[in-house]
């Protein structure tokens, strides 16, 4: 049995990169079975991955193996196995870190993104409450302070902050868009202030794909001395990232959007956050003593990791993590980057699509959402599934958002590694023909 | 185009959802629900237009936006279910339930369902099924607070 993973320092990104090559991902496609897949009667063209990305074998494999030979409870138990897999987790827990640039007792693991910013909120609420002692005491939040979020967000960014201020006094404020797609910072300026407790952003939209100014707005909050939660679910599957280096004090992402398994995200927190922060879910694990009228907890981050976890899960994502750590994260953004023009170039060149978000040439995320004049998002996506296309439709879980430019929903492309401009240039064919056959270019 | 894309967008669902019938909602009305989507978000509202002895409904009026499907779902559902009893109209919504689950097994019952059995080839596409069915949810609520 290999009990020690190799940890690849993956914090040394080269400094230029060449772009990944046709030939390399066609390479790479291989390790991604379900991509040979037919789809009524077409290949498929998987351009949903910013919903969920598929896995490749290395992570499957790597799944299995651990189930074959070291399947056991973490952190509980002295039998061989459960020495193993414990040691397992922890490596994998180290190859994540080292990956967002966080110390090893900075991530904690959760089932998704949207578990770990919950597990802000109501560690936040606890403190509120009064749990936690006066460590916990920074974090208490009231009637007066204000938690700023954007239009922008993924509900999984809105609604527990929504929560928490209806538990605890607060008022929630919202960055606004400006028609490009962009932040407006003339609000974030105006609206980070003296009564900012917390600001909650993504570092990229889901639906958008604008990339935000993290660095500017964590200024603006270090300012007034406001807690930065970061939404990284789409930044840190497609790009380089060091929360240290980026001054955030809490980031989320999920591991099923990064070639992971689906079950594991993990919550960044800076150390002395994490150490101050009282529990969100509470029991077995996350403990060291306990009386029959109280508990002392765990440091992070097991005090953040009640119950059995989800071993075989962690040890996948870490797989994933080399996976894309041996590829080059920054060749991969590199090569989104490319394809994402050629997506965003071809939309806007389609009568009656408008694209949202930031036009070609500004930079964005590999994903485009559009709208088809006089046909809907969900008859869009039909279309094009038809023809083997796997693309998002709806309100991709950012209503504001969608309100905000005055329509309930919209279809989105989104690209990993994986796609090639083949797929890229059959899709925007697709596109092209949905207007006809709806009858709405009449 | 495939044919099971044009079995799904007979002619005639695309011409209802390019030119709804009853569509806008209309004054009066005895009940009325608005039934959302979660999916796509998409709204709609309907109303039940009793006759003059306030024993039958007369028609049903609607608004709301979505995709072609729960369109010329709702626009067929108004050619259904005009001047009716109450238990017709609970009978056209139960005749319907059953050929949209059918997974592509019942091709619909013309007789209570006229032109909406065009949209049997929807039950094939689980994932569109609740697009057809908005309307007709939105009916079966409006129903229970319909008192004659
Ligand atoms: C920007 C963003 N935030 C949060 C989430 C929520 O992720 P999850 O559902 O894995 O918790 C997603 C994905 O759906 C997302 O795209």
């Amino acid at each position: 049995m290999s009990v020690q993973e190799q940890l690849p320092d993956v914090r040394q990104h080269p400094k230029s990169v060449e772009p990944l090559g046709l030939a390399e991902v066609e390479r790479l496609r291989a390790d991604f079975p379900i991509l040979a897949e037919r789809v009524n009667g077409h290949p498929l063209s998987y351009l949903d991955s910013a919903a969920t990305s598929q896995r490749p074998l290395h992570v499957l494999d790597a799944e299995r193996e651990f189930l074959l030979q070291a399947n056991a409870a973490v952190h509980r138990g002295a039998h061989t196995l459960a020495a193993e897999a414990t040691e397992q987790f922890e490596a994998a827990r180290a190859t994540v870190a080292r990956f967002v640039g966080a110390q090893v007792n900075e991530l904690v693991w959760t089932s998704n993104a949207t578990e770990a910013l919950n597990l802000v909120a109501y560690g936040i609420s606890n403190a509120s409450l009064g749990r936690g002692g006066a460590a916990a005491a920074p974090f208490r939040i009231g009637p007066g302070d204000e938690i700023v979020v954007t239009e922008m967000e993924h509900h999984a960014n809105l609604v527990p902050w929504q929560e928490l201020a209806a538990r605890t006094g607060a008022t929630l404020r919202a960055i606004g868009l400006a028609d490009d797609g962009t932040l407006r910072m003339d609000d974030a300026v105006e609206m980070i202030g003296e009564r900012t407790r917390l600001v909650c952003v993504t570092a990229a939209s889901n639906v958008l794909g604008t990339i935000n100014p993290v660095e500017e707005i964590v200024a603006l909050a270090a300012a007034v001395s406001a807690i930065v939660v970061l939404d990284a679910c789409q930044s840190v599957p497609h790009r380089a990232t060091d929360f240290a280096a980026l001054g955030v004090d809490f980031a989320a992402f999920s591991g099923h959007k990064m070639l992971g398994p689906t079950g594991i995200g993990a919550l960044y927190g800076r150390a002395e956050l994490l150490a101050a922060l009282p529990p969100f879910l509470t029991g077995g694990s996350m403990i060291t003593t306990v009386t029959l009228q109280e508990a002392e907890y765990l440091p992070p981050p097991q005090r953040f990791e009640a119950g059995t976890q989800r071993v075989s899960q962690a040890i996948a994502l870490a797989a994933a993590v080399r996976y894309l750590d041996s590829v080059g994260v920054e060749r991969i953004h590199e090569w989104e980057r490319s394809l994402g023009q050629r997506l965003v170039v071809g939309l806007e060149g389609i009568a009656g699509v408008r694209v949202l978000g930031p036009q070609s040439g500004i930079d964005r995320a590999g994903l485009v959402a559009f709208e088809v004049d006089g046909v809907h998002s969900h008859d869009v996506g039909q279309f094009l599934d038809d023809r083997g296309i796997a693309v998002r439709v709806g309100h991709h879980c950012a209503q504001p958002l969608h309100r905000r430019y005055r329509i309930t929903s919209s279809t989105r492309a989104s690209l990993y590694l994986y796609n090639t401009p083949d797929e890229v240039d059959a899709f925007l064919d697709s596109v092209h023909d949905v207007r006809a056959f709806f009858g709405a270019d009449r | 185009m495939s044919s099971e894309l044009e079995s799904l967008y007979r002619e005639v669902i695309l011409d209802h959802s390019r030119r709804p019938h009853g569509r806008g909602l209309v004054d009066g009305g005895a009940a009325e629900s608005r039934q959302v989507n979660p999916m796509c978000g998409d709204e709609l509202t309907v109303r039940l237009h009793p006759d003059a002895t306030c024993t039958r409904i007369a028609s049903v009026s609607w608004t709301g936006h979505g995709c072609a499907i729960s369109q010329a779902s709702a626009s067929l559902l108004h050619d259904v279910m005009l001047d009716l009893e109450p238990n017709e109209v609970a009978a056209r919504i139960a005749a319907f339930r059953e050929m949209i689950r059918s997974r592509g097994q019942s091709a619909g019952d013309e007789e209570l369902l006229g032109d909406a059995v065009s949209l049997a080839g929807v039950s094939r596409y689980v994932a569109r099924i609740k697009c057809a069915s908005l309307a007709w949810v939105a009916v079966e609520d409006a129903l229970q607070r319909f008192e004659p």
